[in-house]
């Protein structure tokens, strides 16, 4: 295990279960007027064990924050703790944090095993123990007849690998992973993520995964923050993010959604009312006023098309993506939405471009955001 | 030829000729050189047969030995004081937070390519001159410290060269995996910057082994380096063993440069 101080006594330690942690966390670049914040007093808390992503675009403050926890930057205020030590002014050496670059950093003069080896040489593992190890990581990664070649001799993916191999021989307590699949092919790239989760599985260490694929986020994690302008947006699993986005910018980063703006009629316990340009939808929401302005977003294929009952809209074209069909529509009043209809199991997708039909939305499906 | 570019040189009127014109001017001298260092006879204009006699001739003259090694004692020590400045030069000017006065600093080390080396010779005649009349010293020290300083910029340029060409990331790399700073160097950035400072320290070598300017207004009595001595040779009667010198450097120089082209040339 890597070499660890005894617990610091100062009282700062985290509930326990918590790995890595960030409080109040500011990151500031260059000084006075043009000073830019890269982080906003972010706090957050990562569980052990845990498959953690960072998502947002480009920008938001993610790639910063995971710097901030390998101990590449130091944040402007507030602290990083990792098993309720703060290691805040720790360097990244003294940190039991690897991370996987997103360009990989192998290094082109050494060999494979020796790229792997680094890690444990640096701490001044024996030489048995450190070459055991690294042959237990090339056999974890899938890379075995592979030791004693160089770097570039390897394709994008088996370099992914190798690099993963390097960050986790030290047994490290979080291993971060800044964009590791962005240079890769589509299908390498789903490949690689059903490695990593097997892999994260088997080695049962904490990943913060830093991506700006929303689909790569929602596959691989079992919680999510979304992150925008140095701020975390909200934390949460795949499923509560995509289906109870906080705010507009989460519910429109994740998947699509159909926005439609409206105002509240009334509200009646858990039920409110609220009044469109084509009519009206009664849906579950709370903490709403009367006149209140809001924004009802809804995912595309929660969309249903029907002729009996709902709102009167009119089919405008037809987008055919082998799985699925997207059905555009005007609602009466002008706004557009989508619908997407599955293949195989819808057969409204023959509906032609100016037929006349009703549209409704799925029970609960609907959010009402407050802008 | 899959894209036909809208303008080339080599379609010009004229271009062969002018190439092969402009390779026989600047080749043709050192081959008629080079040709004559194996007459048989005494002129270096008439050919009097194949012969190795002024490289025997050369070989066995105490002056010419005497410089070759002086040359090579003042060469070595230049490059190898040139290498390590300019390495630590590099590093400063690559390595570091951008500072103010980072031009300046680049300015000052290439300093040498932009002054005349006369000015340069002249300036360090005076300067050394007032440092003998004070110690008394005479050595060979003069000639190789006025042999770094103009070796100085031919050794930094491929050694920050290679620096800039390295991806940073691996030595945050290396620190992230429990490097610390002098393990980092150690480790990473000298093994990966290695083939620029061998590059650096072979031209830096060629370049003082060549030099006759500066080092003819430094040296004191008795310190011919080769350079010298040849141009102290064509002074009096000129045979065949000039060329024959000079084509013995010209074999070094080229090995080097052969060397030098091979360490610093991309890989894919």
């Amino acid at each position: 295990m890597v070499p660890e101080p005894p617990p610091a006594g100062n009282g700062s330690s985290a509930a326990p279960g918590i790995a890595v942690e960030a409080r109040n966390a500011s990151k500031e670049f260059g000084q006075g007027e043009g000073a830019m914040r890269a982080l906003d007093d972010v706090s957050v808390a990562i569980r052990k064990g845990e498959f953690f992503t960072l998502l947002g675009p480009s920008g938001c403050g993610k790639t910063t924050l995971l710097r901030l926890i390998a101990g590449f930057d130091t944040p402007t205020s507030g602290t990083i703790l990792l098993n309720g030590r703060d290691i805040t002014a720790d360097p990244p050496n003294r940190r039991p944090v690897n991370t996987v670059f997103q360009s990989y950093a192998l290094f082109p003069h050494l060999t494979v095993l020796q790229n792997i080896r680094f890690g444990l040489d640096m701490l001044g593992r024996k030489r048995a123990e450190a070459d055991a190890r690294a042959a237990e990581m090339l056999a974890l990664v899938r890379l075995e007849g592979f030791a004693a070649r160089r770097t570039a001799q390897l394709s994008g993916g088996q370099q992914q690998r190798v690099a993963l191999a390097r960050a986790l021989a030290p047994a490290p307590e979080v291993l971060l992973l800044d964009e590791p699949l962005s240079a890769l092919d589509l299908k390498l790239r789903k490949e690689m993520q059903r490695e990593l989760k097997r892999l994260q599985r088997e080695t049962g260490i904490t990943f913060v995964f830093v991506t700006h694929d929303q689909e790569e986020a929602l596959t691989m994690s079992d919680r999510i923050g979304v992150m925008r302008g140095g701020r975390i947006l909200q934390i949460g699993g795949p499923r509560e993010i995509y289906n109870q986005p906080a705010n507009r910018f989460v519910a429109d980063f994740i998947g699509e959604t159909n926005f439609l703006a409206g105002e509240v009629e009334a509200v009646e316990g858990d039920l409110a009312t609220i009044g469109l340009p084509c009519g009206s939808l009664t849906v579950p929401a709370t903490g709403l006023g009367q006149g209140q302005k809001v924004t009802l977003a809804i995912r595309p294929e929660q969309v249903r098309i029907g002729e009996a009952e709902g709102l009167p809209a009119m089919i405008t074209g037809n987008v055919y993506f082998g799985t699925d069909t997207h059905c555009h529509l005007e609602l009466a009043g002008g706004a557009e939405i989508v619908a997407r209809l599955q293949n195989a199991a819808d057969d409204v997708a023959a509906l032609d471009e100016g037929t006349s039909v009703r549209v409704s939305f799925a029970p609960g499906s609907v959010q009402v955001l407050q802008d | 030829m899959a894209e036909r570019r809208p303008f080339s040189v080599t379609r010009l009127p004229g271009f062969t000729a002018i190439a092969i014109i402009t390779f026989a001017l600047l080749y043709a001298p050192i081959a008629t050189l080079v040709a004559f260092s194996f007459n048989g006879s005494e002129s270096i204009a008439i050919w009097g047969g194949f012969s190795w006699r002024w490289y025997a001739i050369a070989w066995q003259n105490t002056a010419v030995q005497e410089a070759t090694v002086r040359s090579l004692v003042i060469a070595a020590s230049a490059a190898a004081i040139a290498g390590t400045v300019a390495t630590l030069a590099a590093l400063g000017t690559t390595r570091t937070r951008p500072f103010r006065g980072q031009t300046l600093i680049y300015v000052l080390v290439n300093q040498p390519l932009m002054v005349p080396e006369i000015v340069t010779a002249v300036a360090l005649l005076i300067f050394f001159s007032g440092i003998k009349l004070a110690t008394g010293y005479a050595g060979l020290g003069y000639l190789i410290l006025a042999h770094s300083a103009f070796c100085v910029p031919f050794a930094y340029l491929p050694i920050r060269a290679r620096l800039e060409g390295m991806d940073l990331s691996l030595e945050t790399a290396a620190c992230d995996l429990y490097a610390d700073r002098f393990q980092t160097f150690r480790h990473v950035t000298l093994p990966l910057m290695a083939p620029g400072i061998v590059a650096g320290v072979m031209l830096a070598f060629i370049i003082s082994l060549d030099d006759v300017v500066i080092t003819e207004f430094v040296k004191s009595a008795g310190q011919d380096t080769l350079p010298t001595y040849m141009l102290g040779q064509l002074r009096r009667a000129v045979t065949p063993e000039v060329n024959a010198i000079s084509t013995a450097l010209l074999a070094l120089t080229v090995l080097l440069l052969t060397v030098f082209f091979l360490l610093t040339r991309k890989r894919d």
